[in-house]
């Protein structure tokens, strides 16, 4: 059984505009110590999507489907249930550690309430773990570093901290949206590095969100490319990058200047912007920046098949070469 | 060779109060501390360092939006520091910049067109209102906003048209400096590489000299001629871009190459380094000698002590380290 199993989500926002799909008719499973690299634009649904699976949608938005965390259905349930959960056996991490610390609050008393909440240790029991995971991520001088307060830390101390925090119950899934995106490049580097080595400690799965493809590259085993709100391709990392089927993975996999190839040749761009989740055309949703667009793209959704096993694709162009 | 833009020894420090009984009195912030660049026509300094090493400021600090401590920049060959502001504003319509957040940077309650137009009406009062009309139409079709977008509202685009309306309020008093100031890092990829093609584009056309700041290196590869990388406010590697990236003299500049993550699964994962450790020390009590020291993997005593000398490795490639790595 897979840890984590999604079928057919769908992710609606009740606005006053309408209803507005962020996620759409998606599917996929994450296997225990695995890696799944999600990638795509601003307004794709890969940050609803992660949202959806840990209960913490806007107020106006509502997850329909099925989401089975080891087996247990998380769509639907109760606040107090996805709570037990949420924290314990899911752990997170998001862009801005700033705004996700409480600034009034010293980090040891952040740290200890998840123990104490979770897994119903005593204060003292408490501390010595959470030291324990600061020195875990390398954060020098743990004990007393515990006393301080965010606004002591670094940028790249806060995430650190962050990651800590989101593995004291040991998590079996760590959702990571954006984690590096406000990082100075040489601060994401040790931190990817963290949390390579966390994995191979603590084997949890990882959910690693970005848009950033050097990091995907790097990090996953799998990786499932997002646009509009729908998956666009999904396949092994190395399959990914080597032979990238969709057109807008394609088109993504060029625009990346790089520092490896000579030159300064014009950077490949894909034309046009992103789509406007509130009039998604009936056909594909890249079709209008596509460069190999047929005629049913328009109006007729590609289905999303399996062209080589793992390997997944909606494109027309696979039934019309 | 003469250079549209000479940058000498320019210093901005900020003054700040002190922390209470301990540090009574002033605080001295070097933001940008002695920092020399020339910029000849037609060419783009990237400026590349962490977040903190004072290359915004040193933008603001050579256009004259933000007081400068000290040093001198000079524009075509005449000195615009310490003028008074009447005076500094006959410069400003050859130096413009383009900000890093478009959103933030362009007024929510003017239309494109008056935004656009803005410039104009400023600089050039007496231009008739059919030609001011149709520079504006020129240049907004230069950089590839539709006609019909004329009356519509910043919040009415995405991140990478709102870019392209702060690039046509920049350039439509036809610049000879245009200095962009992170330009692209807020957008998404497919856009990012759009603006880039652009920016490349008119500089071809027009002309233009572009200081180029980023603080992703491989952006600022694509797109300048020449690079200078910054630490703590002083600069401590510049040359010429095929330079800098094959044979990077000084450690953090190789430190800030390795670090980038390569899109490509089989490089990346064989990629054999250790990332810098430590974080950017503070500005406010930067280290002694070389402010590199304390993250950097071959320091030695020496650097400790002694700020290090400009070690010149030809070609204009100047390294500000005491044991340069070529």
């Amino acid at each position: 059984m897979p840890l984590l199993e999604v079928n057919n989500l769908r992710t609606v926002f009740h606005t006053n505009d309408g209803e507005v799909y962020a996620v759409n008719d998606l599917s996929f499973s994450l296997e225990k110590g695995e890696t799944l690299g999600v990638v795509g634009e601003s307004g794709s649904g890969k940050s609803q999507l992660v949202l959806s699976i840990i209960n913490l949608l806007a107020s106006n938005g509502r997850a329909e489907g099925s989401i089975r965390f080891q087996g247990q259905e998380l769509v639907g349930m109760k606040p107090k249930e996805i709570n037990r959960i949420r924290g314990d056996r899911i752990g997170m991490i998001f862009q801005d550690p700033m705004t996700c610390l409480n600034p009034y609050l010293t980090i040891e008393r952040q740290m200890t309430e998840v123990l104490m909440l979770h897994q119903g240790l005593d204060r003292r029991a408490a501390r010595q773990r959470s030291i324990a995971m600061l020195d875990a991520v390398h954060i020098p001088d743990a004990a007393n570093r515990l006393k301080r307060y965010p606004h002591e830390f670094s940028g790249g101390m806060r995430q650190r901290v962050m990651i800590a925090m989101a593995l004291l119950c040991q998590p079996d899934l760590l959702i990571a949206d954006e984690p590096t995106t406000a990082l100075d490049v040489t601060v994401q580097a040790q931190i990817i590095q963290l949390m390579n080595e966390l994995q191979q400690e603590f084997g949890m799965s990882i959910i690693m969100i970005t848009h950033d493809l050097g990091v995907i590259a790097g990090i996953s085993d799998k990786v499932m490319v997002m646009y509009g709100g729908r998956i666009c391709e999904y396949a092994p990392v190395f399959e990914l990058f080597q032979q990238p089927r969709h057109p807008y993975t394609r088109g993504l996999l060029q625009s990346v200047p790089r520092l490896d190839l000579a030159g300064s040749m014009q950077l490949h761009s894909i034309p046009g912007n992103p789509p406007n989740l509130l009039h998604l055309p009936a056909g594909c949703a890249f079709a209008d920046r596509c460069e190999e667009r047929l005629e049913q793209c328009d109006h007729e959704q590609p289905p999303l098949k399996e062209i080589s096993p793992g390997h997944l694709n909606a494109c027309h162009l696979e039934t019309n070469p | 060779m003469t250079s549209l833009l000479q940058v000498e020894d320019l210093r901005v420090h900020f003054q700040l109060p002190g922390d209470g009984l301990l540090r009574p009195g002033h605080r001295t912030l070097k933001a940008v501390d002695g920092v020399n660049l020339s910029l000849a026509p037609g060419e783009t300094l990237g400026i590349v360092g962490e977040s903190g090493c004072g290359k915004s400021t040193l933008a603001r600090g050579i256009l004259g939006l933000t007081t400068v401590t000290g040093g001198r920049v000079m524009l075509d060959g005449k000195s615009i520091t310490g003028l008074s502001l009447r005076q500094l504003r006959r410069f400003r319509q050859q130096m413009q910049i383009v900000f890093q957040d478009p959103l933030a940077s362009l007024d929510p309650r003017m239309t494109v067109s008056e935004i656009i137009t803005e410039p104009l009406q400023v600089f050039e009062p007496k231009l008739g209102r059919a030609e001011r009309k149709a520079r504006v139409r020129q240049m907004m079709e230069r950089v590839g906003l539709l006609p019909n977008q004329i009356n519509r509202y910043p919040h009415e685009f995405s991140g990478g048209q709102c870019q392209r309306i702060g690039i046509a309020r920049a350039l439509i008093l036809g610049p000879k400096l245009l200095i962009c100031d992170e330009p692209v890092s807020a957008l998404d990829v497919s856009i990012q590489a759009q603006i880039i093609n652009l920016l490349m584009d008119l500089q071809a056309d027009m002309g233009l000299s572009m200081l180029f700041i980023a603080h992703d290196l491989s952006v600022v590869k694509q797109i300048s001629h020449r690079v200078m990388v910054m630490y703590l406010g002083k600069v401590v590697e510049t040359a010429t871009r095929d330079d800098l990236y094959r044979a990077p003299g000084h450690p953090y500049t190789r430190a800030l190459i390795d670090a980038i993550p390569i899109p490509d699964p089989e490089i990346e994962r064989n990629k054999a380094f250790t990332p810098l450790q430590g974080d950017l020390p503070s500005p406010l009590d930067p280290p002694s000698g070389c402010a590199f020291r304390t993250r950097c993997p071959r320091a030695r005593e020496l650097c400790a002590r002694q700020a290090p000398p400009v070690q010149d490795a030809g070609n204009g490639h100047q390294i500000m380290c005491h044991f340069p790595l070529t």
